[in-house]
């Protein structure tokens, strides 16, 4: 694993927690992974265990908040939900991939003699 | 944790606020972690169940999409707390096991550390206290010390009239302010009357504005006022404050009270601070108790007796300050009176920063000094290094396994620097502990002649300077071993079956070259010590003009009225003191002189023969003694012609005694005794000629010497020099009785060895010498102990390859001599190395010897035994031991 690679996944998988966070309101870890894997049709390989490293991440950062609770079919488990300040962090990051993407999508879709 | 923080913190500023916060709360936050993980599996069990499968596979399907549940944590402990720190709270933890498993290594590696650390601080603080450290003025770096170009007669040369001091003071344009003091007060100068016993001590007369022009501020009372210092004025005094301290209990309230002084009631007006201490910036080695404003109008016909101190205005410099005051100079009075007086001063007023003149001329000493325990710590490093690079190869294995299981060489060499680190810093935890100590010890050392010694200190600049050369240290010999144990090839460390199979001879180079830097560096340490100690002994060998041992002196107090017919009274009172002192059983000899040698001094003109025609400035000013009968005898100086007698007296002829340099520049034939000679205006007949006397210092050379008569001159004071063959302080008692009897007024006073004055004058040498010399030997040690620590090492490594050679029938001296060979041939290349640097560093300290040539080869020679010796003798050890190893253990021990 070299670093490069680590920091764009550690980005890529913030954004997906934030985007799910700020979609399905308060959701806790499993939740949230379970979320992502089904909005990819699980074509991200995610080990499970690596969002935790994200979470408190972006709980330090203030972009969410955690709280103890008690799931729907009475588990305690910790629930997350989106900071104001997360929320801002998404648009600017949104912003970023979107922008990214469609230049990728540009170059990639480059042709001869233009 | 509650998002409700200031939205001003931006991201990661608050990231870093809960990283360290949470390095604090690591177990909480992994019993929270643990338990989360817990709810998410089964959260995805109960998921996977409703999904149709069966527990186990539920559970095993969980657990695949989850990953690694160590790894999660890992990872979640890196992104949420301080990974490096916790990095090296591991290594610390790592070491500090080591270290403590492995102690006889651990102790050994601390002590050296200490004590290279410890010197290393120790003279930092002096070098701190001495050149460093601005002196404890307001705004030091505007002070200036006044004097005329040096030349050889003393006191007198160094300091100017009264007279020039006001017209200076009035002429100049590039000073705040000018002040002085008076060069020629003795110790114990006046008594404390009017409480039982007079009590001695030591008085200086400073002019009213000094302590405003060093700017010194009393701690109560006030200062001198400028009336102060004129005729007719009310006596008053200014206390130094370990005087009011010891002789007054700090008692506040004695400001405003008077006090008796000499028998004269004076009002003590304020006392200074504690750390202005004038012997400690003036004239190191003594202590004065008490300031009085000096009267200029009484001092005019005094001659040369201010020493000038001056504040140059803000932004001139020192030259701006010295082109002013030559064009001063000229228009200068020796005294007003005598109108051609005027330009008497011939020689340049030079100025130095005061700073300069207090500890210029200590520069050179001490940073030999700081140069010599420089070497010191890096010796501490080499064998450091060595004994750790000895650690590390049997430490291979250890080593070898953590690469395979995946560490990296920077985490290898990092876990080893850690732990030199962890060495370091209790050495020099230690270190500060002994350098306290030392500094303490100097501090208090009131008679060596350093200046500012007193105000050596361990502060917070040696502090600093401790932490730095700590971790210097640290990374000096914790990065070799690492960077070599991270070369290692794990593949042969770990196949490799450890002691017997011989570890690389790459190792043993790295070590010999270790050890001949070691054995290099002391050489230079020993021939610099050993140069010093040879000048210093040359100094102790110098024919002072006297005998200074089974001599003692003591201050006498007598009244001779002080008027036209005190030289009559004098002659009879001190013939009587003498009589009776000389009574007293185990004196041989007893005798009175106003100055001692190598205490005090004063010049005045010099003798010249009447109607020759000399040079302005042709003879150099005379050092003069008024002495009685007797003393020349008690001194233990060498005379030729006649002493004194009682008979000459203030009505009999003028009569004189020169020392040789005098009489011999002044009748070159050889005829001075017998002839007349002119000097203070009077013809005088010289009736002997004593051998030289070093009268100012010990190392320079004497200059021209004229002894007076008690009786034919006003004496400035009164020492009393007793002879003995007996140690002379058992004299103490009945002298000081006997005196007390002749005079119940006498106080007191300090019974001195002469030996005692002589030693106080080489002193700062002795210092040195003395630093230098236990540096040397500390290196020697160390660099034993490296050749120790480096044949023993190969001994044990070599064990079956000499019980081989000895089963094969090698014998015990065979085996021996091969050993002490290693030895040798490392000692000896270390040695030739050694010399060479040697002579270069010589040639460097030339400056500081005296008498000594920087090739000196007694010195040379000496270092070479003494350095072959202590090698031959560490290695001739483990040799021994070799010697022993029994072949049939030794090869069943594989």
């Amino acid at each position: 694993m070299t670093e490069s690679k680590l920091d764009l996944l550690q980005g890529t998988l913030d954004l997906m927690v934030l985007q799910t966070l700020s979609v399905m309101g308060s959701l806790h870890g499993y939740g949230i992974a379970r979320r992502i894997e089904q909005t990819s049709d699980d074509s991200v390989l995610l080990n499970q265990g690596t969002i935790y490293a994200s979470l408190v991440r972006l709980q330090h950062r203030g972009w969410i908040a955690a709280a103890w609770g008690v799931s729907d079919n009475n588990r305690k488990a910790k629930f997350y939900s989106i900071t104001r300040a997360g929320k801002k962090q998404l648009a600017k990051d949104a912003m970023y991939w979107q922008r990214l993407s469609e230049m990728m999508g540009r170059m990639l879709n480059m042709e001869a003699g233009e | 944790m509650s998002d409700k923080e200031p939205k001003s913190v931006t991201g990661s500023a608050r990231e870093a606020v809960n990283r360290s916060r949470a390095f604090f709360h690591k177990g909480q936050l992994d019993r929270d972690l643990s338990e989360e993980m817990e709810s998410h599996l089964d959260l995805a069990i109960e998921d996977n169940i409703r999904r149709g499968l069966s527990p186990q596979e539920a559970r095993r399907q969980a657990m695949i999409r989850f990953g690694g549940v160590m790894q999660a944590q890992e990872q979640q402990r890196e992104a949420r707390g301080l990974p490096g720190l916790d990095i090296f709270m591991q290594d610390l933890r790592y070491a500090c096991r080591i270290l403590l498993h492995d102690k006889s290594f651990t102790l050994i590696a601390v002590l050296i550390l200490a004590l290279g650390i410890g010197a290393n601080i120790a003279v930092f603080s002096v070098v701190n206290a001495i050149l460093v450290r601005p002196l404890p003025f307001r705004d030091p770096q505007q002070l200036v010390w006044m004097a005329p170009a040096a030349s050889k007669c003393g006191f007198s040369c160094e300091t100017y009239s009264a007279d020039a001091y006001e017209e200076f003071q009035a002429m100049n344009h590039a000073f705040q302010g000018v002040a002085g003091y008076f060069a020629f007060s003795t110790g114990d100068n006046v008594k404390l009357t009017g409480s039982g016993q007079p009590k001695p001590a030591t008085s200086i007369w400073v002019t009213a504005n000094f302590f405003q022009t060093l700017g010194v501020e009393p701690v109560s009372g006030r200062l001198f006022l400028s009336e102060e210092g004129r005729k007719g004025a009310r006596p008053v005094v200014l206390l130094a404050n370990p005087f009011w301290r010891r002789q007054y209990a700090a008692d506040p309230a004695i400001v405003g009270r008077t006090i008796d002084l000499d028998g004269t009631p004076t009002t003590v007006v304020g006392v200074l601070p504690d750390r202005f201490d004038f012997g400690s910036v003036f004239s190191p080695g003594t202590k004065v108790d008490m300031f009085s404003p000096a009267n200029l109008d009484d001092m005019r016909d005094w001659g040369n007796v201010l020493a000038l101190v001056g504040r140059v205005k803000p932004g001139v410099t020192v030259a701006q300050a010295q082109a002013d005051s030559a064009s001063v100079l000229p228009h200068l009075y020796f005294n007003v009176k005598s109108a051609d007086s005027m330009g008497f001063y011939k020689k340049p007023m030079q100025l130095m920063t005061l700073k300069e003149y207090v500890s210029g001329k200590l520069r050179p000493p001490l940073i030999v000094l700081w140069c010599a325990v420089g070497t010191i710590l890096l010796i501490v490093c080499v064998n450091l290094a060595n004994l750790t690079l000895a650690r590390a190869a049997t430490r291979t294995k250890e080593f070898a396994l953590r690469l395979a299981l995946g560490a990296g060489r920077v985490r290898l060499i990092r876990q080893l620097l850690t732990e030199s680190l962890v060495l370091s810093l209790t050495g020099a935890a230690l270190g500060l502990g002994i350098a306290y100590g030392i500094t303490n010890f100097l501090a208090h050392q009131g008679s060596i002649a350093l200046p500012m010694l007193s105000s050596i200190r361990v502060d917070g600049a040696a502090l600093a300077w401790t932490v730095a050369i700590a971790v210097v240290t640290a990374a000096l010999f914790g990065i070799v071993p690492g960077i070599k144990v991270s070369r290692n090839d794990v593949q042969e460390a770990l196949k490799d079956s450890g002691p017997g199979m011989s570890e690389g001879r790459k190792h043993e180079r790295m070590r010999a070259l270790l050890v001949i830097s070691e054995v290099a560096m002391a050489c230079v340490l020993l021939v610099g010590a050993g140069l010093l100690l040879r000048s210093f002994l040359r100094v102790l060998d110098i024919d002072l003009g006297f005998e200074p041992s089974h001599a003692a002196a003591v201050q006498v107090d007598y009244d001779d009225g002080h008027n036209a017919n005190s030289g009559e009274r004098r002659g009879t009172i001190l013939r009587e003191m003498l009589r009776q002192v000389e009574a007293i059983p185990g004196v041989e000899s007893a005798g009175v002189v106003d100055y001692l040698p190598l205490d005090h001094n004063r010049s005045w003109g010099s003798p010249s023969i009447k109607g020759k025609h000399y040079e302005p400035g042709e003879l150099p000013g005379a050092f003069v003694y008024m002495i009685t009968p007797g003393y020349l005898r008690a001194m233990g100086m060498h005379l030729q012609g006649r002493d004194f007698t009682w008979d000459d007296g203030p009505k009999g002829e003028q009569v004189i005694i020169l020392n040789q340099i005098a009489a011999h520049y002044l009748f070159p034939a050889g005829n001075a005794i017998g002839s007349m000679v002119q000097m203070n205006g009077a013809d005088r007949r010289i009736i002997g000629v004593i051998q030289d006397v070093h009268e100012a210092n010990v190392e320079g050379k004497p200059g021209w010497q004229v002894y007076f008569s008690a009786m034919q001159e006003n004496p400035v004071g009164a020492e009393l020099v007793v002879r003995t063959k007996l140690p002379p302080q058992t004299l103490a008692a009945s002298v000081m009785a006997k005196l007390r009897e002749l005079n119940p007024n006498q106080s007191a006073a300090e019974f001195r060895m002469i030996q005692q004055i002589v030693d106080h004058s080489v002193s700062p040498r002795r210092f040195f010498v003395m630093l230098v010399v236990a540096f040397a030997i500390f290196g020697v040690m160390l660099a034993a102990l490296g050749i120790y620590g480096v044949i023993s090492y190969s001994v044990t490594q070599r064990t079956q390859e000499i019980g081989i050679r000895m089963a094969l029938g090698a014998t015990a001296g065979r085996v021996q001599l091969g050993v002490i060979g290693n030895t040798v041939k490392l000692a000896l290349i270390g040695i030739v190395a050694g010399t060479a640097a040697s002579v270069v560093v010589a040639r460097g300290i030339a400056a500081l010897l005296f008498g000594t040539a920087p090739t000196d080869p007694v010195t040379f020679a000496g270092m070479i035994l003494l350095l072959g010796t202590v090698s031959l003798l560490a290695g001739y050890i483990p040799a021994r031991r070799a010697s022993r190893i029994d072949p049939m253990v030794a090869l069943r021990n594989n």
